[in-house]
């Protein structure tokens, strides 16, 4: 009970709040570096997210699905920081 | 109890991705907002999945999600030293207020000078890396 209140409380708008946060600096950016720092943000919390909704709702399988999401985000932000490196050269 | 355990680390867990969201929009330059998130990011996700172990208390949730961890815990500083490094091979402004620079002059037009003394695995990123001129 204080579990479900205190996730849809505190938790929930708090990862929100950091989602909106980083989508503020993910179009101010003045670089493609820091689009690219909020877009590892986006991915934490919404990794998050996803975890806190696993127990929510009492769904053992949605940790895959964060953890898959989180080996997505490494290689995206490996990949990204690649291009901005090779961009000069293409 | 135990429930309130888990709202306590989860509460502290999202209170840390909320200070690296924070840090993000706040901070001057790229360098500051790569180390929030590195750190910040990395020990909210950390808890976050600590409290869902702690929650479930199976044998196969609690390993994946202490694999999951690990994996969080070993991926993020690499992706932020990517990040960092491209971003001043870049030519990405330093913050007017950053006392050292222990890179500068070691790419570039400067790096002929010192290149003796660097170690040879610094320059492996060939002719790419020279540093542009913010």
């Amino acid at each position: 009970m204080i579990l479900q209140l205190v996730t849809s409380y505190v938790v929930f708008p708090l990862l929100a709040g950091a989602l909106v946060l980083a989508f503020i600096r993910l179009m101010r950016g003045p670089s493609l570096a820091d689009r690219i720092i909020a877009f590892d943000l986006i991915a934490a919390s919404s990794a998050g997210i996803i975890v806190v909704t696993a127990v929510t709702t009492g769904e053992s399988v949605l940790l895959d699905a964060a953890s898959i999401w989180a080996v997505i985000a490494f290689l995206s932000v490996i990949a990204f920081a690649w291009f901005i490196e090779a961009r000069g050269r293409l | 109890m135990k429930d309130i355990i888990i709202a306590f680390i989860m509460v502290a867990g999202s209170g840390f991705i909320f200070l690296a969201a924070l840090g993000m929009v706040r901070m001057p330059d790229v360098f500051s907002r790569m180390s929030c998130v590195a750190k910040a990011a990395t020990m909210g996700l950390g808890l976050l999945l600590l409290g869902l172990a702690i929650y479930f208390g199976e044998l196969g949730v609690t390993s994946r999600a202490l694999a999951t961890i690990g994996f969080v815990i070993l991926t993020s500083p690499i992706a932020s030293h990517r990040i960092g490094r491209v971003a001043y091979l870049d030519g990405a402004p330093l913050w007017e207020g950053t006392i050292k620079d222990e890179l500068a002059g070691r790419y570039g037009a400067g790096a002929a000078l010192e290149g003796e003394e660097s170690p040879s695995g610094e320059n492996r990123e060939g002719e790419g890396a020279s540093r542009k001129s913010p």
